[in-house]
């Protein structure tokens, strides 16, 4: 049944709701579609599926699901079994009714009957029509049959042509699991904004046109503001390369976020810890290389300093001199934190690896206590938590 | 008499698959949520759906700072507050000073009317939020004169979208979806066919080719689309350019005429050019 269609799709995480679903049936209902798989397969995936991400999703599961209902068709498309029809009546009717066949004028005028009826019936169950297989009823059922679903008279090659189309799954690389979405980090990330006054006068200010009518003894005076804008400041420092790389995706997501929700924000990538230096493209980070202190320079105090890393690495990289593995530093990198750390207040480091194996790793201990225990993981809660550390 | 179903129009190429979605969205009353790579006709369809099936077309452009509000009606309390320095007697009907918005436009309009929301995504993230009420029910309330517009046919509603912003799931649940997919060649020539009819077969052919290779080129920054394509087809045209100019085994083209209207930024172009180079090179050794 459909129902069982509908729970494939939410096994499949594809977000699907009651009230889509109730769409769905009711498209079926004022017959936006003729009978035909292929307009099935666009109508279902138009009223369903909200985001191209799911559409190969889709495709699977519609795939999967209809499945093995093509020789079924086939069968029924072809002809309705006529020794069927007739042993299905010897098992049901009654004597009476076996006269009142006779007087219909016999068996094959009883047949053209049933034909119509089955006919008439699919006109107001074109919903159920695909569904025969699962639903593994007999097609005869009270009566003879239960028509729910059967189709008489489909053209085969329109439909096979209509396989084709999910099972050409196109969709296949705007598929990914993205669970915790940008829309909700952007929402998390809003409880930093500030805002602020900049800019051209182009918004009319109530309260100061009331204050300077009434000192204007009453004739009018009308003022003007600029328009709020989000003021806040943010030094982005992101952990690239090695153990990182398990973190790609949600890195991805919050720079992209972030990007959008903030205009002065400025991001930078180190690897594993920082030092005397970091980078802004990572094609070109051993030729373009900008000083910590430059950073520290141009960037004021106003600033709000987040640091994305998993801060998993041997403890040496942030302890001693030298002990970075890319190459000699002079200073250890826990002085360099804590230079940063000094010029930037307002600072937190977001954490991807989940919190329970914080405790496992010694780096990560050592950089929590490096950074005042303002760690944070990087999940929607561990945001909200630390954009309020932040605020 | 005008048809009540969608079948996309003389100058709009529409699959199957979209003509469906517009239908199911037309009969069920449901706004239409389209997406789809830029320039592949998105808002071009609100147009057409409009022409197809006569109805009036009433646009509702979407900028990072328009409201929800805007869409509905705005209250020009400035003017009102002028005027009644003036003494103008219309000051004393607040109903004077409303403006109507977009959507209560279509609302009242006699028949039937067609209302396209574009780019939607370009909105504060909560813009779709504020238009869930008004887009199920079909109505609002003016607080200012207390009445409650409702609209007497359901418009249809178009909304286009270029993924900058993710819209909230309580809206999407409200809305059909369709994904406009990027035209394959049969389709794309029927869509050449249309804007430009009568093109010699082997232009037309070699256009087609050249802008595909064009496309599948690894690492482009914004991939030429339809109407990039229609664009440079016209200025093909118009400089009557020879079919055999744009093979690129010719020796002395290195790239494309014209190609200004495909590729948009010179990043682009210097990786085409840096691909034509090594394809030339690696034809000249072999």
């Amino acid at each position: 049944m459909l129902i069982r269609f509908f729970h494939m799709l939410r096994e499949a995480g594809i977000p699907v709701s009651i009230t889509e679903f109730l769409a769905l049936l009711e498209a079926l209902e004022a017959r936006v579609i003729t009978l035909s798989v292929d307009d099935f397969y666009f109508l279902s995936r138009t009223v369903l599926v909200k985001d191209e991400r799911f559409y190969d999703r889709f495709d699977r599961v519609f795939a999967a699901h209809f499945k093995g209902l093509e020789e079924l068709f086939e069968m029924l498309v072809a002809e309705l079994p006529e020794e069927w029809l007739r042993r299905a009546s010897e098992l049901f009717l009654s004597e009476e009714e076996k006269a009142r066949i006779e007087a219909l004028g016999g068996w094959d005028a009883l047949m053209e009957t049933l034909r119509k009826r089955l006919e008439e019936q699919q006109g107001r169950h074109q919903g159920g029509s695909k569904w025969i297989g699962t639903g593994g009823t007999s097609p005869f059922g009270a009566y003879g049959y239960n028509p729910e679903g059967v189709r008489i008279g489909q053209d085969r090659s329109r439909h096979r042509r209509a396989v084709k189309v999910w099972d050409r799954r196109e969709f296949a690389n705007l598929d990914d699991s993205v669970e915790l979405g940008t829309r909700n980090i952007k929402l998390a990330l809003r409880r930093l904004r500030r805002f602020a006054r900049q800019g051209a006068a182009d918004q009319f200010d109530l309260a100061g046109t009331i204050d300077h009518t009434a000192r204007n003894a009453g004739i009018l005076d009308i003022r003007m503001v600029p328009e709020r804008h989000n003021a806040v400041k943010v030094l982005l420092f992101l952990d690239v390369g090695g153990s990182m790389d398990d973190h790609v995706r949600i890195c991805e997501e919050l720079f992209s976020a972030t990007r959008s929700e903030f205009k002065h924000l400025e991001h930078f990538y180190f690897h594993n810890f920082v030092y005397e230096s970091v980078w802004k493209d990572n094609r070109r980070r051993h030729a373009e290389r900008i000083p910590t202190l430059e950073v520290m320079r141009t960037y004021g105090p106003d600033y709000k300093l987040v640091f994305v890393g998993d801060a998993t690495m041997s403890p040496y990289e942030i302890l001693q001199p030298g002990g970075s593995i890319e190459h000699w530093n002079e200073e250890p990198g826990a002085a360099w934190l804590g230079r940063l750390l000094a010029s930037y207040p307002r600072h937190v480091w977001l954490n991807p690896e989940p919190t329970d194996r914080w405790d496992w790793t010694p780096s990560v201990k050592l950089t929590r206590e490096l950074v005042d225990d303002r760690m944070y993981p990087l999940t929607l809660k561990g945001l909200d938590e630390a954009m309020r550390a932040l605020s | 008499m005008t048809p009540d179903r969608f079948r996309g129009t003389d100058t709009y190429v529409a699959t199957d698959e979209l003509t469906l979605a517009v239908n199911a969205a037309v009969t069920l009353g449901r706004p239409l949520l389209i997406k789809g790579e830029p320039g592949t006709g998105k808002t071009q369809l609100a147009q057409e759906v409009a022409n197809a099936l006569g109805r009036r077309l009433y646009e509702w452009h979407v900028k990072s700072t328009t409201k929800a509000q805007q869409g509905l009606y705005e209250y020009d309390a400035v003017s009102r507050l002028r005027d009644s320095q003036l003494g103008d007697e219309r000051v004393r009907d607040v109903a004077n000073y409303i403006v109507k918005g977009m959507l209560w436009r279509a609302f009242e309009s006699e028949e039937q009317s067609v209302l396209l929301i574009d780019e939607i995504d370009k909105a504060d993230i909560e813009f779709p939020n504020d238009l869930l009420r008004e887009l199920d029910r079909m109505e609002f309330y003016v607080y200012e004169t207390r009445e409650l517009v409702r609209a007497r046919h359901r418009p249809i509603v178009i909304i286009t979208s270029n993924n900058e912003k993710e819209l909230p799931d309580a809206f999407l649940r409200r809305c059909f979806f369709h994904y406009i997919r990027f035209p394959d060649a049969q389709t794309m020539a029927s869509i050449v066919d249309v804007h430009h009819p009568g093109l010699k077969n082997s232009l037309l052919k070699e256009a087609l080719e050249a802008f595909y290779r064009i496309r599948d080129v690894p690492g482009l920054k914004k991939k030429p689309s339809t109407s990039e394509l229609l664009d440079w087809i016209k200025l093909l045209v118009a400089e009557d350019v020879p079919p055999e100019a744009l093979r690129t085994d010719d020796q002395k083209g290195s790239i494309p005429p014209l190609y200004g209207a495909l590729l948009k930024n010179e990043q682009d172009v210097h990786l085409f050019e840096q691909l034509v180079f090594l394809h030339r090179r690696a034809q000249r050794n072999s």
